[in-house]
């Protein structure tokens, strides 16, 4: 069935909270609003307040929270309502979501999924277009996943909220009125497994988030021109599966890496670095990197040429294939 | 403006001379107060905070957080607790997880450096020590949700009500988190006591720096009642908390209870009070001891819960014992294995995750000078 990503969000929390009464969901106007992206549209109707709740205006709070119920035995769903936003929380996420169970000598698990829409793209104000998963990608004890459309965000998401490691669930917000194919019957992929899109023989071009549909249209256009690119939508950000990408880089010797955020330490920095160690004599050419630039998000009359666009993706396979 | 604003006298039963002035607010029956065991307790955690400070003295600890002078705070709090009841403490709280029966040599491990908790926190429903100062209000209103969820607050049945009890410090009052704590608290009426142990000083920093008001006095601006004890008073504190308690469990909501006490001792054992303050104020605060002054009510002669020689020797004995115990306990704390931080990291260990620790265990199990 043709269903947006916001609304396999939705059927995916629906069914969380369906099969296991411990599921509860927290966050700002995530109740008789829907949330501002409506992702939890009609979740408090059916499920009453004890289980949708609408939290004060406070990100600490909703995380702090969290971990507080979870220490209880429930399975909190925070959502976070914008990228820019989570910071308040970060203390909570880093010094006490993502070290508990190491502090607790592994004895007590935090089962908590942090909901961030992520990413820009949609013409919007400043803390409203941001990609911050290298901050948690770099936070042992966290899981980071970022699904890239309807059917991965319906299984991802489901598997986050069954999880009882934390984790931070990236949805690039850019995409959730976009389209795709859900069946919510058939078998997930694992959340640690990066997926082959497209099978290719010249480059691998490695993306997630919003810019996976680029890196598809990307790797159409270089078909024309006879060019085989193998795309990767990586899915899962810590841990990252660098194994799929070794795999596919071993027998096209390119890689190019996309995301939104900016260069520095980012996870296009960490996924090189991983596959030279790996794919050393295979590779033909520099791993090349297609990312936001190491400036503050722009004003948004910018951010059409500063994020990775479809020309900038092409520019830099052109460069990787004509080494 | 420099007028300081009016501020009540704390509340307090039992003064510096071990008078005790009757006051029908204190519980009665099964609920009131065992004087000899409040008593032992105080002298108990007292030893074990200075066996811990001799400890590291002697190189076995790091580090050590002495709460010598705040035992009747913590064990007037402690012992107003249910067992169902869930503490979430700061990292002073050693009369308080005493009391809840935690053994004090777990205590040790986090500053010796054996573990960053010690102990199960499911075991004894106390949380493990929070180092960040006031992140731990947070998790106590969040379990306080996780009761009203399961339904054990308000039924009456004292079997199954329940509620949480959040230590902090003065300190603590100034984080943003522990604001959040007091809103959502109070807009949810939750079953959860904030109570705040003001010593005074944050490290270097006096109560003035944090607050213009009393803290209790902070809780009616939030939407719930404060209440202001004399923290060196282990009867009002334990009257104090056993109220707000059984108000919290019954469905009444959130209480800020500020015990006006003292922090005796340096920070910890790293700290150097004397660059902020002086002596004769420690000096002044040591005639309100909480522990000398329930000695003095229990042997004098009108108690009915009188201690003799006999009791203060068994006690001394005791405490020797478990001076004994905590020197053995504390050395004999198993250092954890180079493997462990891989483990508990996440409860499914990633293939990186796994190839590092395999790295690191050739490392570390390597004959000197072999790099392979």
């Amino acid at each position: 069935m043709s269903t947006a990503m916001a609304h396999a969000l939705n059927a995916s929390l629906r069914g969380a909270m369906e099969a296991d009464d411990k599921v509860l969901l927290i966050g700002e106007d995530i109740g008789q609003l829907g949330g501002v992206f409506r992702v939890t549209d009609g979740l408090q109707k059916a499920f009453g307040e004890d289980r949708v709740v609408t939290s004060p205006l406070g990100e600490a709070g909703i995380v702090g929270s969290a971990i507080g119920l979870a220490l209880a035995g429930y399975r909190p769903v925070c959502e976070i309502q914008f990228d820019g936003f989570v910071f308040p929380a970060m203390n909570q996420i880093v010094t006490q979501l993502a070290k508990y169970r190491h502090r607790s000598e592994g004895q007590v698990s935090l089962p908590v999924v942090i909901r961030i829409p992520v990413g820009g793209g949609i013409g919007a104000i400043e803390h409203h277009s941001e990609s911050p998963e290298a901050y948690f990608a770099h936070t042992p004890g966290l899981r980071v996943l970022c699904p890239s459309g309807s059917q991965d965000a319906y299984d991802l998401l489901g598997q986050a909220i069954r999880c009882n490691d934390p984790v931070v669930f990236l949805e690039p917000k850019r995409s959730y009125w976009t389209k795709g194919e859900l069946d919510s019957a058939a078998p997930s992929v694992d959340m640690e497994q990066a997926r082959v899109l497209r099978p290719g023989t010249d480059l691998t071009l490695v993306a997630y988030g919003a810019l996976v549909p680029l890196a598809v249209r990307a790797a159409g256009v270089l078909a024309e021109e006879g060019r085989e690119v193998e795309v990767i939508d990586l899915r899962s950000l810590s841990p990252i599966d660098d194994a799929s990408v070794v795999e596919s880089v071993r027998r096209t010797g390119r890689l190019v890496i996309a995301h939104e955020a900016s260069q520095t330490g980012g996870i296009g920095a960490e996924l090189a670095a991983r596959v030279q160690i790996q794919a050393f004599y295979e590779l033909e050419v520099p791993i090349l990197r297609v990312t936001g630039y190491d400036t503050p998000y722009p004003a948004s009359r910018l951010e059409e040429d500063w994020l990775p666009n479809l020309d900038r993706i092409l520019n830099a396979c052109d460069t990787s294939l004509s080494h | 403006m420099t007028t300081q604003p009016p501020s009540t006298d704390p509340w307090r039963v039992l003064d510096s001379a071990g008078r005790l002035r009757p006051d029908r607010r204190l519980p009665t029956g099964a609920d009131a107060l065992d004087l000899r065991a409040a008593y032992r307790d105080m002298v108990l955690a007292r030893r074990v905070d200075i066996e811990a400070i001799a400890l590291q003295r002697q190189g076995e600890l790091g580090l050590w957080p002495s709460m010598l002078g705040q035992e009747g705070a913590q064990v007037g709090a402690g012992r107003a607790l249910k067992p169902r009841d869930v503490v979430f403490p700061t990292y002073r709280e050693h009369a308080v997880a005493w009391c809840f029966g935690v053994d004090p040599v777990q205590l040790l491990g986090l500053f010796r450096g054996t573990t960053m908790g010690g102990w199960n926190p499911r075991e004894r429903n106390f949380n493990l020590y929070t180092l960040v100062i006031g992140a731990q209000t947070l998790h106590g209103v969040g379990y306080a949700m996780g009761i009203v969820r399961d339904g054990d607050v308000g039924t009456g049945d004292p079997e199954r009500d329940r509620a949480v009890l959040v230590f902090l410090g003065d300190g603590a009052l100034s984080e943003g988190e522990t604001n959040e704590a007091f809103v959502w608290a109070a807009t949810q009426q939750l079953p959860v006591v904030f109570f705040c142990q003001n010593n005074q000083w944050a490290i270097s920093a006096p109560f003035s720096v944090q607050s213009r008001v009393p803290a209790a006095e902070r809780a009616r601006g939030f939407g719930f009642p404060g209440v202001r004890v004399d923290g060196n008073d282990v009867i009002a504190c334990h009257a104090a908390a056993h109220q707000a308690l059984a108000n919290a469990r019954a469905g009444g909501g959130p209480t800020l209870i500020e015990a006006v006490t003292y922090r005796r001792n340096p920070h910890t054992t790293s700290d150097d009070d004397l660059r902020y303050r002086a002596g004769s104020e420690n000096d002044e605060w040591a005639t309100r001891d909480p522990i000398d002054r329930l000695r003095t009510l229990l042997t004098g002669s009108e108690t009915p819960e009188r201690i003799d020689e006999v009791f203060l020797a068994d006690l001394a004995r005791e405490e020797e014992d478990l001076a004994e115990r905590l020197r053995v306990g504390c050395r004999a704390l198993p250092v954890p294995d180079p493997g462990d931080p891989f483990r508990h990291t996440l409860e499914r260990m990633p293939r990186e995750l796994t190839r590092q620790r395999d790295e690191h265990l050739a490392f570390v199990t390597a004959p000197e000078g072999d790099p392979s």
